[in-house]
């Protein structure tokens, strides 16, 4: 009766796209020999706490939700929305964060506009089953590698859940801290370009905020120019390599800090490095917000 | 050489390189000329296979940026970075890289239709005819240095030193894909359109990116591009 690809477990149909929907996991490591960018889930540790809740492992792929979402359950699925506090409702009955949930057939999710954070993480049991890009399906906004971002009436396969029926949900809850909405500090280690700071003390005391233009590529800021010492007033550094959490500062002199699908190399110097924790604050800041950087010593 | 303030400098014969920090699991081994730069990438990416802790290894055109899968494999990643340096510093591993040439199977062959909007700039500012520059740029193999910039981009090295020109003063907001370029000590082919402020000679029809392909970028590390002229006489 069926021939190629086994029939997915079940279907998630996309009724509503809020901004952006996207398909993330722990995204492609170890590429840059491709030019290709790790990518994967912005904020990683609300990711990893759908995962958990839904006694799966974390390499399983999510949705990583902006500005919101509207399924309808095509089969039974058990789910969780993490990362940003924002409304959630199944049939239009208000239904938790952070909290698994099951949808049966035909029941309608409706993620709504957050009242703090940015990226909501609707994950399923059994994970999204699209097809994998180069050892993963994460969608790379940079390089437009992996699945396209969700359209409505788009069908999204769910993944046949391991284990025993219904899973091992030993947890209904999982108590988190709402993403901050006031202003939020970000922890960084030194870079290696630090010293190319005329006033390294001006790093960790400007008040900076959050630029409409960021995206998963990186977090704009705005605000006051940081000046560099004489005679690297206008130096490029030459090519080198970008991670995850760089604070580079351009020829401008305001940092942008560089999210999941970062360029693999850059041409401006980065003097601080977020931590994985703050990387993860970083990717729920939202446009106007304020924030600043604390810099840590070295590891 | 100047040593940087906050570089940590490597106990060895002679100096050869700094490691810098970046953040919790990244660490910047910087050296003093490009080849020194892909000879330690090439130490260190082979590391990989031995070491499970080193996530990934970024070659730039002075450094190699090294990425620890976590942080507390940075500790075993630094001892590799100081061990690679060492090597490098005692001569074991060749800085020149057109002492052997390339062989047969590792050439890739780029035709080029040389049309490019800065082919007079170039000329210009080599001193060279725009029929000298593409018998330059076609007159011996490029090797790939290191990728990075967008998937499938490649930085071409070991080009003819006279094409060595800077890059445009304001960079255009798009450039085709199969666009074929000059900046620095580089050539290289745009896998996409996008922005870029590279010289552009011209462009080829071959696709730099393609993943139905395994693997799915043209160039890579290891491989030698000869570019041709596709609307040549031969």
């Amino acid at each position: 009766m069926t021939t190629g690809e086994p029939a997915p477990y079940a279907l998630l149909e996309v009724v509503e796209v809020g901004a952006l929907s996207l398909v993330q996991d722990l995204g492609r490591p170890g590429l840059a020999a491709l030019g290709v960018s790790p990518s994967g889930a912005a904020d990683r540790a609300a990711h990893a706490l759908g995962a958990r809740l839904l006694a799966q492992d974390e390499s399983l792929a999510s949705l990583e939700v902006v500005g919101g979402l509207v399924v309808r359950a095509l089969g039974s699925i058990t789910a969780v929305v993490t990362g940003t506090h924002a409304p959630v409702t199944v049939d239009d009955r208000p239904t938790g964060t952070n909290a698994p949930f099951l949808l049966h057939a035909g029941q309608v999710l409706r993620i709504g506009r957050p009242s703090a954070g940015l990226r909501s993480y609707l994950g399923v049991r059994g994970g999204v089953a699209v097809a994998p890009n180069l050892g993963s399906r994460s969608h790379d906004t940079l390089s437009g590698i992996g699945p396209a971002p969700l359209e409505p009436g788009q069908q999204i396969p769910v993944g046949r859940p391991t284990g025993p029926a219904g899973g091992n949900l030993l947890v209904d809850v999982a108590p988190t801290r709402a993403p901050a909405t006031g202003q939020v500090v970000l922890d960084a280690r030194p870079g290696p370009r630090l010293d190319w700071l005329a006033d390294v003390a001006r790093l960790t005391t400007t008040a900076w905020t959050v630029g409409a233009a960021s995206d998963r590529v990186g977090v704009r800021f705005e605000g006051p120019a940081l000046d560099r010492v004489p005679g690297r007033a206008s130096a490029e550094v030459p090519s080198e390599g970008v991670l995850r959490g760089a604070v580079q500062v351009p020829a401008s002199g305001v940092p942008v800090v560089f999210l999941a699908d970062h360029p693999v190399t850059g041409g401006y110097p980065v003097v601080a490095v977020l931590t994985g924790r703050a990387c993860d604050l970083a990717a729920q800041l939202v446009p106007g917000q304020p924030v600043r950087l604390r810099l840590l010593g070295t590891p | 050489m100047v040593e940087e303030p906050t570089g940590e400098r490597i106990p060895g014969r002679q100096p050869t390189g700094r490691l810098l920090p970046y953040g919790e699991r990244g660490l910047l081994v910087e050296v003093d000329d490009l080849h020194r730069a892909l000879a330690l990438f090439e130490l260190l990416a082979a590391a990989r296979e031995r070491l499970a802790g080193l996530e990934d290894v970024v070659a730039g055109a002075r450094s190699v940026l090294l990425v620890a899968a976590s942080p507390g494999a940075l500790t075993a990643v630094r001892a590799e970075a100081q061990r690679a340096l060492a090597a490098l510093g005692s001569g074991e591993v060749p800085t020149a890289f057109h002492s052997g040439g390339p062989a047969p199977e590792q050439v890739v062959e780029v035709p080029v239709h040389y049309d490019g909007d800065d082919l007079a700039d170039v000329a210009e500012l080599t001193g060279l005819t725009v029929t000298e520059v593409v018998a330059a740029h076609t007159g011996t193999p490029w090797r790939v240095g290191f990728a990075g910039f967008a998937p499938g981009f490649a930085y071409l090295v070991d080009g003819d030193p006279r094409l060595r020109v800077p890059r445009r003063a304001t960079p255009r907001p798009r450039v085709p894909a199969g666009a074929v370029g000059l900046a620095d000590e580089f050539s290289g082919v745009y896998p996409r359109s996008s922005p870029g402020g590279w010289q552009l000679l011209g462009h080829t029809d071959l696709a730099l990116w393609d993943l139905r392909r395994d693997p799915p970028a043209l160039l890579r590390p290891g491989l030698w591009v000869q570019f041709t002229d596709a609307d040549g006489a031969s």
